[in-house]
């Protein structure tokens, strides 16, 4: 299975213009209880209506990530997970028929371990649209960038309240959509936003056509309401993570797993406008 | 030899800023402000005022006579950053620090720290320059090194004991990394070692460079010409390379990087980088680095809390690609014995860090002539390694 002609997540964000919604974006650690459920989550996120799935790479120095996710990474790291069983377990979801568009979201090192082009290969094969790599910023990505659009995989840009100056060269780089960073500081919920990010998100609005999505701290459905008003879709990403975690005894009972599995579809059905 | 690190921060394929992108612009302000007060005299006057009347430099050149005789071999010099304020050569850089931060209105520090020592010298310079100051400490750390919490705490800092990951220097520079992510407006990181994004790498290894240029004069002046061979400890590499970088273009001068090798190489407990790990990217920059196949970090371990670390700076890296300089493993067990003959021969107690140093010194100057010269990096002092070395002398694991 390979990416078709057109990338998977500008037909969906295509497709959610012109219906005039906002991308519902989870993020899921993959592996997290464990690969085997992973793929039933991802099916339950489908059914809950999310746009396209950030999965999320277990690493094992997350620097960009609160505590939340850090303890994802951890439990699925005690699983074995590798970035080549991640993206293998993307292209079982796809035999599942699973076919939201999926964006890999992972720290740089276990991509250079793995070879840059062998790592776009995989990726490609197994029909994931995007990457986000949060700690390759513009100054060293010129290379992974070059190989991933001959590869048709779209590098997706963090942008920073802090980035201020670099905005235009962060976008003149972008590629699928423009990921804004909420607020300063980790992964994780938060109970408010300055109000400053307004005007960040809607300079960062007038300056690119690419679709603009926001992330980190958006956890309830009001989040995503607000937001929903300044810019093209919302990543949830701690608050699903931390609700697989409070169900992980449910999750590992055989007889509770379905039960559990449509208590996160429901989680994140709710957050749907 | 060509200037490292170039303007992107990289030192050969080395070095770099791998970080997230909420950090890159604090990274650029920080490196304009010091390349423009590098060449302030202010600044630089500032600095050496510091350094000669707070901190005691210039450090000693002792000529470790009975060590000498000990090994029979080369002429033994201790350069003795174990002698300055706190105890350590991690001062040097903290004043640097602390002085940058100031000039810049940034009224609050942080840190992260493995034995104690960087964190112990800046919350010194913080109560000396009336910063508030937050020490990141990973939780196996401060059992392991309680009195310099206590010490830390002493002089006003707060210490935050870090839970995550392996609980020691890799998880304290995260999470120090992540605060800094969160407050980065208001808040200036001191890093302490030569690791980490550019411009650090390489303002560490400036304002530890202090080490190396006085050793130059110092052995000048005592034997009229420069050493064979300099020796120093390397867990993250800023004593090594301040001592090594003034001596780098005089090539008959061998530069010797000795890390751990905790419970030896082959096992699955050392700090060995060099010797066993393979380029990747940590903590913001390129350099080897402990880890998998598949790119996860892998626990370091070694009896000192200093060297127990899994990454190395990039300068180093460079160093070892290019020949100019070699790195060798020495295992806790000859870390001890070494700590135990300095202690004996010279009556100086020896930081676990520097006794790594010691121990390679061990190894190679009795197999070098009488006339040869070797000066080594006595990074610290053993205080506050006294209660770790007794628990680990008397039977059990350190």
């Amino acid at each position: 299975m390979s990416n078709q002609e057109i990338n998977g997540l500008d037909a969906a964000f295509a497709k959610l213009k012109a219906d005039g919604r906002t991308a519902l974006i989870p993020f899921i650690t993959v592996g997290d209880p464990d690969p085997e459920t992973t793929l039933d989550i991802l099916e339950a996120l489908e059914q809950a209506g999310a746009d396209v799935v950030e999965l999320g790479v277990p690493y094992s120095d997350p620097l960009a990530d609160g505590p939340v996710i850090q303890r994802a990474s951890e439990r699925a790291l005690r699983h074995g997970i590798t970035i080549a069983s991640c993206i293998r377990t993307a292209a079982q979801a796809r035999e599942r028929g699973i076919s939201l568009p999926f964006v890999l979201f992972t720290y740089y090192n276990p991509v250079l371990q793995m070879g840059i082009e062998g790592f776009l290969q995989e990726v490609n094969a197994a029909g994931i649209s995007g990457l986000i790599i949060p700690d390759l910023p513009f100054e060293e990505s010129e290379e992974m960038l070059a190989l991933a659009d001959a590869a048709n995989i779209k590098l997706i840009p963090l942008v920073a309240p802090t980035s201020s100056g670099r905005i235009s060269r962060i976008l003149d780089r972008a590629r699928g959509f423009i990921y804004c960073v909420s607020s300063l500081g980790v992964t994780g919920e938060r109970t408010s936003f300055h109000t400053d990010v307004d005007e960040f998100i809607a300079s960062v609005k007038a300056q690119t056509d690419l679709p603009v999505a926001v992330g980190f701290g958006i956890s309830s459905r009001e989040q995503v309401q607000r937001f929903a008003e300044l810019c093209d879709g919302a990543v949830v990403g701690s608050a699903i993570v931390r609700k697989i975690e409070d169900s992980i005894s449910l999750l590992e009972n055989r007889d509770t797993k379905s039960q559990a599995l449509l208590q996160i579809r429901d989680f994140v059905a709710q957050l749907k406008l | 030899m060509k200037q490292v690190p170039d303007e992107h921060g990289r030192f050969g394929p080395f070095g770099g800023r791998y970080v997230p992108e909420t950090l890159m612009n604090a990274l650029m302000e920080l490196e304009q402000s010091y390349l423009t007060y590098k060449d302030d005299p202010a600044f630089q006057q500032d600095i050496a005022y510091l350094l000669k009347q707070y901190s005691g430099r210039e450090t000693p050149l002792y000529y470790a006579e009975r060590l000498t005789e000990h090994l029979g071999g080369a002429k033994v010099y201790l350069k003795r950053e174990d002698l300055n304020h706190t105890g350590a050569h991690k001062i040097n850089n903290a004043i640097g620090q602390g002085l940058l931060a100031k000039r810049m209105g940034k009224q609050k520090v942080i840190a992260e720290t493995g034995a104690g020592q960087h964190g112990v010298a800046t919350a010194t310079v913080a109560a000396l320059l009336g910063l508030e100051c937050k020490v990141f400490m990973g939780e196996e750390d401060t059992k392991r090194q309680q009195l310099n919490v206590f010490r830390m705490k002493l002089l006003g800092a707060e210490v935050v004991p870090v839970l995550s990951g392996t609980r020691t220097l890799k998880d304290a520079c995260n999470e120090a990394l992540r605060y800094w992510v969160s407050h980065v407006q208001d808040t200036f990181y001191i890093l302490g070692s030569a690791t980490g994004p550019h411009p650090y790498p390489m303002m560490v290894r400036n304002f530890q460079r202090i080490i190396g240029d006085e050793t130059r004069a110092q052995i000048l002046q005592a034997e009229g010409r420069l050493p064979e061979m300099l020796v120093a400890a390397v867990g993250g590499g800023s004593n090594a390379i301040g001592m090594f970088y003034p001596f780098i273009e005089d090539t008959d001068v061998q530069l010797v990087g000795v890390e751990a090798a905790g419970r030896g190489v082959d096992t699955e407990f050392h700090a060995a980088t060099m010797t066993k790990g393979t380029k990747g990217v940590f903590q913001g920059s390129m350099s080897y680095l402990l880890q998998d196949e598949f790119g996860q970090v892998q626990p370091a371990h070694s009896i000192s809390a200093g060297l127990d670390y899994p990454g190395i700076g990039p300068e180093h890296s460079y160093l070892k690609d290019i020949q100019r300089a070699r790195y060798y493993p020495i295992t806790d067990q000859e870390a001890l014995d070494a700590l135990q003959l300095l202690s004996r021969t010279e009556g100086i107690i020896p930081a676990l860090e520097s006794a790594h140093a010691v121990a390679q010194v061990v190894k190679l100057a009795p197999k070098m002539a009488a006339d040869d010269i070797i000066v080594i990096c006595l990074s610290g002092r053993g205080d506050k390694d006294v209660e770790s070395i007794m628990a680990y002398t008397e039977g059990g694991e350190a």
